[in-house]
């Protein structure tokens, strides 16, 4: 019964369609045997050869979502720049400007703005700097908080206490044709070029980081 | 009737003559184990496999209705909950069952390393089991995602603040965790290809292999103190105590793992009708920032443990720890593959454990009750307990007031309300003098954020006024002796010492 079953797996298995008897043969002359075991060999190989040939473009598929952050972002505006009040901190809403159709809800980013002077803001990320949650702006103490595992920031982004390792991250901005421009578009995270603004240190007079 | 049996044995015959399945099956189900293993500790594998295949069961339901789309899937799961006849129910019982799978493949666990079953020649089984559990894991984890609300959103956003601590390839990984370069839609559907194809098919071959082994070297025998494994003699002595005390594994073992199993799914239904299914809360929309993320029970700890390291620990530990962790549980039957397998004589074994299961469970608490997060709306949601301002002069009120208003609540609680990040202030004045409370306030220090920008001199005056009125009946405040001696000794000469 067993002979039964083998013998339709090894047919399959090359291009030499013997039968059962045949199973004799395996110990006779070497050369037989070794003209079988090239063949084997040589489907080995091609099946090797054409998975190869496969697997370059499904891995070039498969990191296809990995860019240069630049590639993801583009400036978006937050409105008119003159519609933010000195001193205060807003939280404001925008599209996501790299999106797909299906992308729903997702695709509303948050952020707070935060004008110092006539020209000049500061615009944060909404996630903490320690695992991402969403902080609250606090206007009567002054703090940002997280509510995931207690950051506090202050009114300048720096750290104030709890885990996170450093201050909120900033959008880059410009203000162009009196619109308040972010560059937007990926998640911040401490990977990301956000990690190069250090807002710890006030920034000097003159220190604009904004671009264009 | 013989005529029905006739024709059902033809039918048998029929099927058998092609598959020739009979003999291996009877193989299986009726080789010998030794006698003292069909105990109710050997039923936590054929539980975790029951569960296993409720999961795929009622997964492939959910699947009817589920649509894993960036815009659709919070609805289609608010219509599975509430429109569909007993979807409520089928989600409640993947969920719940998500819960027990985690649960008894940890007790699993904890019994196969306590009865020393990792010992040679089952190391490769453990092994197996290992990555079983880190499937199962990211079973849980990817499942909590597909449940795209707010918690999902955010669980993904600390996913990505976690990867994105590796250096150099960091910010790829996040890429290509999310799949662009926000948690979008896209991350939906591949989180969806993991939990329904990639983890449940390696899930299913690895099951395959660690059964396949088991049936092959056998059901560990019940560990007795001084009967050592050596390589040498284990197979010989296993042979003889199961053939010589041995009986067939259907029925003597296997009703025990039938009722465990009916037991198990017994309870998971119960919970499920009884407590209902998990979410979904509110929708994936990251401009509501009305939220308390929480990640689901299995990850809790996960999320206890990193509010606690230090600052500077954060990057290594988040990195390092996990590798170390699979890295030892893997390393456990190469280190110790012979010897005792009796708990009677492993207490390092037996303490290794106690230790991990006390952490786990302190660790699982202190993030249910989430002692560090502030509570948002304390300031303005908690009142303060009217029997601290009874009497109290004008300034102390204003101090009150400035207490609720600058979110000190959110972290200090009073009257038994209010976050618990900082120490509860019922007593602050028998522990800080009026200077330290100052000091404290204006600079800060610890995990208190510095109120000297914040607060105008006359607003700090007046809380600590108000700070110093907490103290209980009868316990005098805090005073500050030096201070208290300098007034006195200079009293007499007429000048006072304070500025």
């Amino acid at each position: 019964m067993s002979d039964v079953s083998d013998s339709p797996k090894k047919q399959s298995t090359g291009p030499d369609i013997h039968t059962a008897s045949e199973q004799a043969s395996d110990r006779e002359g070497p050369a037989i045997v070794s003209r079988r075991w090239m063949l084997l060999k040589a489907g080995i190989a091609l099946n090797g050869l054409v998975g190869l040939a496969m697997a370059v473009p499904i891995v070039r598929y498969l990191l296809a979502p990995v860019r240069k952050d630049d590639s993801y972002k583009s400036w978006i505006s937050l409105g008119d720049a003159n519609s933010f009040s000195v001193g205060e901190t807003r939280l404001v809403s925008f599209k996501n400007p790299y999106t797909r159709p299906w992308d729903g809800e997702t695709d509303n980013v948050a952020a707070y703005v935060r004008k110092e002077s006539a020209d000049r803001f500061t615009v944060f990320a909404i996630n903490c700097a320690h695992l991402g949650c969403p902080v609250r702006w606090f206007p009567q103490s002054q703090l940002f908080m997280c509510p995931c595992h207690g950051g506090v920031y202050y009114a300048d982004g720096s750290r104030a206490s709890g885990p996170p390792e450093r201050g909120l991250f900033t959008y880059e901005y410009k203000i162009a044709g009196g619109q308040l421009q972010i560059d937007a578009g990926q998640m911040p995270s401490l990977s990301n070029s956000a990690k190069l603004v250090n807002i710890d240190v006030p920034a000097k007079d003159g220190d604009c980081r904004c671009r264009g | 009737m013989p005529r029905i049996k006739q024709t059902a044995n033809q039918v048998y015959d029929w099927l058998e003559r092609r598959l020739q399945v009979e003999g291996p099956i009877k193989e299986a189900v009726l080789h010998k184990v030794p006698r003292n293993t069909a105990s109710w500790w050997y039923v936590f594998g054929s539980a975790a496999f029951t569960l296993l295949m409720l999961q795929i069961v009622t997964g492939i339901l959910l699947a009817l209705v589920y649509v894993p789309s960036g815009a659709e899937a919070w609805n289609s799961l608010n219509i599975l909950n509430h429109e569909v006849p007993l979807g409520w129910f089928l989600r409640a019982v993947h969920a719940w069952g998500s819960n027990f799978m985690v649960a008894v493949v940890f007790i699993h666990m904890a019994q196969v390393f306590l009865f020393g079953a990792y010992k040679y020649p089952r190391e490769l089984t453990w092994t197996v089991g290992v990555f079983l559990l880190l499937m199962t894991l990211g079973m849980a984890f990817t499942g909590q995602v597909l449940r795209f609300d707010q918690d999902a959103y955010w669980g993904l956003g600390i996913g990505v603040f976690i990867m994105s601590r590796v250096p150099i390839a960091g910010g790829s990984l996040v890429h290509l965790l999310l799949g662009g370069p926000t948690i979008a839609g896209a991350t939906l559907s591949r989180f969806f290809a993991l939990h329904v194809f990639v983890i449940p098919g390696t899930l299913l071959f690895l099951v395959a292999v660690h059964v396949w082994m088991v049936l092959k070297l056998g059901v560990n025998e019940w560990p007795m103190p001084g009967r050592l494994v050596r390589k040498e003699t284990y197979t010989a002595e296993y042979n003889k105590l199961a053939h010589e005390d041995g009986i067939p594994f259907v029925p003597g073992a296997f009703w025990k793992d039938l009722i465990f199993s009916g037991a198990v799914l017994a309870a998971v239904g119960v919970c499920a009708a009884v407590l209902g299914p998990f979410g979904p809360s509110g929708q994936p929309d990251p401009s509501i920032i009305q939220t308390v993320p929480k990640p689901d029970f299995p990850f809790l700890w996960i999320y206890a443990v990193l509010s606690y390291l230090p600052p500077s620990m954060e990057t290594p530990f988040i990195l390092i720890a996990p590798i170390l962790m699979i890295a030892g549980l893997l390393a456990v039957p190469f280190v110790a593959s012979e010897g005792e397998k009796s708990w009677h004589r492993r207490p390092v074994a037996v303490l290794a454990l106690s230790m991990v299961a006390v952490s786990w469970a302190v660790f699982t608490h202190l993030a249910m009750s989430t002692p560090w997060s502030p509570h948002m709306s304390a300031w303005s949601g908690d009142p303060l307990p009217v029997k601290y301002l009874q009497e109290a002069t004008p300034l102390v009120r204003q101090g009150a007031v400035i207490f609720q208003a600058k979110q000190c609540r959110n972290c200090h609680s009073i009257g038994g309300l209010g976050g618990q990040r900082g120490p509860t202030l019922d007593s602050i004045a028998t522990r800080m003098t009026p200077d330290q409370m100052r000091y404290k306030v204006v600079t800060g220090g610890g995990n208190m954020p510095a109120y000297g920008k914040n607060l105008s001199p006359p607003e700090i005056e007046a809380l600590v006024s108000f700070l110093e009125t907490l103290h209980p009946k009868g316990e005098p405040p805090a005073f500050d002796a030096s201070q208290q001696a300098a007034q006195l000794n200079a009293a007499p000469v007429g000048g006072s010492t304070t500025p």
